[in-house]
C-alpha cells in the first residue's frame, strides 16, 4: 500500500518549498492532519495558524495571493466547502492564485463519520469558473498536482484522502491537465469492452480489483482514472464510448455533481451512444471503518463488478 | 513617491461637494444604486486618498501602492468617484454606473476596473483579504498599508469576527479598519435589526488601537488616518460615527434611500441641496 494522497501533499510542498519562496501555508488547526507540520517547522515565516476559523483563511490566502504569494490552504475537505461563499468570491470571483487543499474526502475517512466526510466538494466546486478541481489518485501523481498547482496562475481545488492509497501509476506517469488516463487493461489488449470503469480519488483501487476480477471471469474491462475534474477530459469519454457496452463512474463522492456528472455531460453533450452506470454515495455516511463502509455504500470491488455486469433492461 | 494633488482641507471641503452631485448624478443615471452608503463615506475616502494613500492612479500595478478594499462594497459609487477625481479613470465614465461592459459595476470587480484592489460586495469577506494583503507586507518587508472600509450592518457577518480575531494576532500594524457607522441597514436601523453597539469596546478587548471620529469632519477624519500609521504593532480600528445619506436632507438618516436611485426631480433637487449648503 503507497501514501495517502495528504502525506504525498505534505511531501510535496517540502520539496517544491526551496525553489518557491513565493508558497506559503495556512492551516485552521489541522496541520497534524492536513500533513503541513513539517512545512511549518522548517518554514515557520512561511506558515499561519488561523485556528478554527476557515472563511477568514480563505479570504485572507486569497489576500496573499493579491501580493504574490502562493498560498495553500489547508483543511479538511467538508470544513473548507462550508464556506463555498468565501470560496466564490475570494477565489474564484477574484481570480486569485490560491491553492485550496481539501484534505479527508468521502466515506473513505471511516469513524470518525458523517459530520467530517466531504461529499458534496466536487459539485460545488466544479460550478465555479476559474476554479480547476483535481482528485489525484496517488503520491506519484498528487507530487504533480501540486507541482502543477504551483505553476499555474489561478484557484485550484485539490481533493485529498486520509486513507493510504495503492500506487497506480508508474514512476514514467506524466500527469497532464484536462486530461484522464487509462491505468489498467487486460493484457490482450480487447477491441471490445464489457465496460469502461472511470474512477477518481478514493475509490481506484476498488476499481483496479473489479477490472482484473472481470478479466478473470472472461469479461473486457479497463480503468480510467480522471484526476482533472475542472476541466474534464470529455475526449475521453468520446473515446471509449466508442469501444465499450458501457461506462461505469466510482467516486467516493454525492452521486450529483462530480465524476459521474461530468461523464454524463460530456457523453450527452457529445451524442455518445454508451448508457453510464453511476457509483456514488447516495447518502450521508456514518461511523465504521473504510472498508466497511466502502462495502456498504456500494463503492467496492463487487459493486462495481455487478454494475459493469448488471442488466440495464 | 508618487501622489495624487493634495489641496488644502478648504479645497477638499469643495471636492467633497462636488463628489457629492456626481454621487446622486451617476445612481440617477443607472437607476439604480446605493446612495445612502455611498454618501456617508466620501469624505473618508476623500480624505484617504487625496491626503493619506500612497498610490499612482497611472500605475496601479505598482507593487509598494497601498491598499484599500471596499468591503461595503455596494458604497462603490463613491469609491468610483474619488477614483475618477484622482486620475484613474475621466470623469465622464462615472456615468456609466451599471451599465453592459462599464468597468463601473454594481459592486467593485477588480478584474474590469484597474485600481480596485479586491472585489467585494458579498459582505463580510474584505477584512480577511486585507489581513492577506498585510500579511504578506510584512512577510517581504514592505511598507505599504492596507485599509479596510467597513458597513456597520455587514460588521453581523460572522467571518467578520474571524478577522477581528487574527488581525491583532499577527500583529497587523500595517492594516487600518474603518467603519462606516451610520445605523443604517436595508431592513431598518442596525441598532434594531441587529444591534452591534460597543463597537469601540469591543475591538479593545481583541486588542486593537482604537479611535472614534465624526467621520465627516475632515479634519478628525485627517487626523485619525495620521495617528493609525503611528500605531506600532497593532491594527487600528477607526469608528467613523456617520449620517447615511449625509447631504440630502430629505435622505439623510432615511432607510428608503439605502438602495434607490433618486429620479430626476429627486436627483434635481438634492444637488441644489449640496451645491447650496457646500
Amino acid at each position: 500500500m503507497g501514501k495517502a494522497t495528504r502525506a504525498a501533499f505534505g511531501d510535496a510542498i517540502m520539496e517544491l518549498a526551496d525553489a518557491h519562496p513565493e508558497i506559503v501555508v495556512l492551516d485552521a488547526d489541522l496541520s497534524k492532519s492536513t500533513m503541513t507540520q513539517p512545512f511549518m517547522k522548517k518554514y515557520p515565516a512561511r506558515h499561519y495558524e488561523f485556528g478554527i476559523a476557515e472563511q477568514n483563511m480563505i479570504g485572507a490566502g486569497a489576500g496573499l495571493a493579491l501580493c504574490g504569494k502562493i498560498p495553500f490552504v489547508t483543511s479538511f475537505a467538508c470544513f473548507l466547502i462550508g464556506r463555498l461563499e468565501t470560496i466564490r468570491i475570494c477565489a474564484a470571483y477574484n481570480q486569485t492564485n490560491i491553492k485550496l487543499v481539501g484534505t479527508h474526502a468521502g466515506i473513505g475517512i471511516g469513524e470518525d463519520g458523517t459530520s467530517q466526510m466531504a461529499l458534496e466538494d466536487l459539485g460545488a466546486m466544479r460550478s465555479l469558473p476559474h476554479m480547476t478541481v483535481l482528485q489525484p489518485a496517488d503520491a506519484n501523481e498528487t507530487k504533480q498536482a501540486v507541482a502543477w498547482a504551483v505553476a499555474h496562475k489561478g484557484a485550484v481545488y485539490l481533493r485529498l484522502t486520509r486513507q493510504n492509497m495503492e500506487d497506480v501509476h508508474g514512476p514514467d506517469y506524466k500527469f497532464q491537465i484536462g486530461k484522464a488516463d487509462v491505468i489498467w487493461e487486460p493484457a490482450s489488449k480487447p477491441k471490445h469492452y464489457q465496460a469502461t470503469i472511470f474512477a477518481s480519488g478514493g475509490p481506484v483501487p476498488e476499481a483496479m480489483k473489479a477490472a482484473k476480477d472481470l478479466e478473470g471471469r472472461g469479461f473486457m474491462a479497463r480503468v480510467v482514472n480522471a484526476c482533472s475534474l475542472s476541466p474534464f477530459d470529455d475526449e475521453a469519454v468520446v473515446k471509449f464510448s466508442k469501444d465499450s457496452d458501457r461506462i461505469v463512474t466510482v467516486e467516493d463522492h454525492n452521486i450529483v455533481g462530480g465524476l459521474g456528472t461530468a461523464v454524463c455531460e460530456a457523453a450527452a453533450a457529445r451524442a455518445c451512444a454508451v448508457p453510464v452506470v453511476k457509483i456514488g454515495v447516495r447518502d450521508f455516511g456514518e461511523s465504521a471503518s473504510p472498508e466497511q463502509l466502502y462495502d456498504k455504500y456500494g463503492l467496492s470491488a463487487p459493486h462495481i463488478v455487478e454494475a459493469c455486469l448488471r442488466n440495464l433492461n | 513617491m508618487p501622489t495624487a494633488t493634495e489641496p488644502k482641507t478648504t479645497d477638499l471641503k469643495t471636492l467633497t461637494r462636488d463628489m457629492r452631485v456626481d454621487i446622486i448624478r451617476m445612481i440617477e443615471a443607472a437607476g439604480s444604486g446605493h446612495p445612502g452608503g455611498s454618501l456617508s463615506i466620501i469624505d473618508i475616502l476623500a480624505v484617504l486618498y487625496y491626503k493619506h494613500l500612497k498610490h499612482d492612479p497611472k500605475n496601479t500595478t505598482w507593487p509598494d501602492r497601498d491598499r484599500v478594499i471596499l468591503s461595503k462594497g455596494h458604497a462603490c459609487p463613491a469609491l468610483y468617484t474619488v477614483m475618477a477625481y484622482t486620475g484613474y479613470f475621466p470623469k465622464e465614465q462615472l456615468l456609466t454606473l451599471r451599465k453592459l461592459g462599464s468597468p463601473l459595476q454594481g459592486h467593485p470587480d477588480r478584474m474590469r476596473l484597474p485600481g480596485i484592489e479586491a472585489s467585494t460586495g458579498s459582505l463580510g469577506v474584505g477584512l480577511s483579504m486585507g489581513i492577506g494583503m498585510a500579511l504578506a507586507a510584512k512577510a517581504d518587508k514592505k511598507d505599504f498599508r492596507t485599509y479596510v472600509l467597513l458597513g456597520d450592518g455587514e460588521v453581523q457577518e460572522g467571518q467578520v469576527w474571524e478577522a477581528f480575531m487574527a488581525a491583532p494576532k499577527f500583529g497587523l500594524d500595517n492594516l487600518t479598519v474603518i467603519l462606516d457607522h451610520n445605523n443604517g441597514q436595508i431592513d431598518g436601523p442596525v441598532d434594531q435589526i441587529m444591534p452591534i453597539d460597543s463597537m469601540t469596546d469591543k475591538l479593545a478587548a481583541f486588542h486593537w488601537d482604537i479611535q472614534s471620529i465624526d467621520g465627516h469632519d475632515l479634519t478628525q477624519i485627517d487626523k485619525a488616518l495620521a495617528k493609525a500609521k503611528t500605531v506600532k504593532g497593532k491594527p487600528q480600528f477607526i469608528a467613523a460615527k456617520t449620517i447615511k445619506g449625509k447631504g440630502v436632507s430629505f435622505m439623510e438618516n432615511n432607510i428608503a434611500w439605502h438602495g434607490n436611485a433618486p429620479k430626476k426631480e429627486d436627483a434635481d433637487k438634492a444637488v441644489a441641496e449640496i451645491m447650496k449648503n457646500g
